[in-house]
């Protein structure tokens, strides 16, 4: 393998507009250099920024670094380009697997059977998914050598954890009951103290106080609250009437990305919230 | 629209002037009173200022608390409408009531330069 990643280095040193990346690529995440892996990946995708290969390689690396909010963001773009890309089609099913979400999971492993009825991994994964064992992390692509994936073996949903799978869950996610009780999630701070409790304190009664705003203005019910810091951002979605979720991420992230981590969250703590009744 | 004290009423308006915006306040952070206000008709302006300030206070001790610093900018985000605030430097909000297709950023920059102009 040493011997085929020199190879390949070379010939893409030789020619760096060459689609060998994606094999040099998925060999490095296959020998789990991930950094390199991810610098290959980006620099293939720089050149190939619509190919769907190259986003796939991409979503893949992410994933083996447990990064699955940005996994499931190419992933996803894979499939603007290439709407039956198989790989993308699976790694999606074992993100949505991963926060309980089996319904769409199979959904995804359903299309990937379509597009693939060949491949025994996607029968196989489907049926694991039915049952409601984890399916395997998503494979290299058949041209890609070596079939191993490394990416770690993910756990089913646990009731006690709301946030399962989702990036952030136990330093940046936070649900409460209606009166400040935690139900979930964690924060820490910066410089990484746990600082949960004291937060929640101090957003016991903000739905209400929303709902109160929102109804007293008119305008209905109320859908987020995101705020903007000067060393950070945070989003406040009610998942339920009687719940209140928070995100909170330095200020990297954007606005409007932090209200789509916000989105999935609250699809998981809705789902968690109703498996508690 | 009613009327703002004179001083605040330039500000007011600057802000009330950003398509979608239906009125604009000046709000006390520390007691929820209305400093100034530009609503339209049927706004109940001290009502809201005092919802306004007091969800503002509960954001800035939370926020503060998880790390990350004051608030610059919030959002209030609401089916048919939306609850724009800017916290200027000497404690007073600066308030916008707008329809729910308003330009955030558009209103978000008008908001911070009034901020900026009651200090």
């Amino acid at each position: 393998m040493a011997d085929d990643i020199k190879t390949l280095s070379s010939q893409l040193a030789q020619d760096p507009d060459s689609l060998v990346f994606l094999r040099l690529g998925e060999l490095l995440r296959q020998k789990r250099q991930l950094d390199a892996a991810l610098r290959v990946a980006l620099t293939g995708l720089e050149r190939h920024p619509h190919l769907a290969d190259a986003h796939d390689l991409y979503a893949r690396i992410l994933a083996d670094k447990r990064d699955y909010e940005r996994a499931f963001d190419e992933w996803d773009m894979t499939l603007r380009i290439a709407p039956d890309h198989v790989g993308a089609l699976k790694g999606l099913a074992f993100l949505y697997f991963k926060v309980g979400d089996v319904q769409q999971a199979a959904a995804h492993l359903d299309a990937a059977q379509r597009a693939a009825p060949d491949d025994p991994g996607i029968t196989q994964a489907l049926a694991m998914a039915r049952e409601g064992a984890t399916p395997r992390a998503p494979e290299a692509p058949a041209t890609a050598p070596g079939p191993e994936s490394r990416v770690p073996s993910p756990e089913p949903l646990s009731d006690a954890r709301v946030f399962a799978g989702l990036e952030g869950a136990q330093e940046g996610l936070l649900l409460l009951d209606a009166a400040g009780r935690v139900l979930g999630g964690a924060l820490k701070d910066p410089h990484g103290r746990d600082v949960t409790d004291a937060v929640a304190a101090y957003l016991a009664g903000v739905s209400q106080e929303a709902t109160r705003t929102a109804k007293l203005l008119g305008l209905g019910g109320w859908s987020g609250l995101a705020a903007e810091g000067r060393l950070g951002h945070v989003h406040l979605t009610p998942p339920t009437s009687n719940a209140l979720l928070l995100v909170v991420r330095d200020r990297a992230v954007p606005m409007g990305r932090l209200a789509i981590v916000a989105q999935r969250a609250a699809v998981a703590a809705r789902r968690w919230l109703e498996q508690q009744r | 629209m009613t009327s703002a004290p004179a001083g605040y009423g330039r500000t007011l308006d600057l802000v009330t002037r950003v398509r979608g915006v239906r009125g604009a306040m000046l709000v006390s952070g520390d007691d929820g009173l209305v400093v100034a206000e530009h609503l339209m008709e049927g706004i109940k302006g001290p009502a809201v200022a005092a919802l306004a300030a007091s969800l503002a206070n509960r954001l800035r001790r939370a926020m503060e608390a998880a790390g990350v610093g004051a608030s610059v900018f919030w959002h209030l985000q609401a089916e048919q409408g939306a609850l724009l605030v800017v916290p200027a430097t000497s404690g007073i909000l600066v308030v916008a009531v707008a329809e729910p297709d308003v330009n955030v950023g558009l209103v978000r920059l008008e908001l911070l330069r009034a901020a900026e102009a009651v200090g």
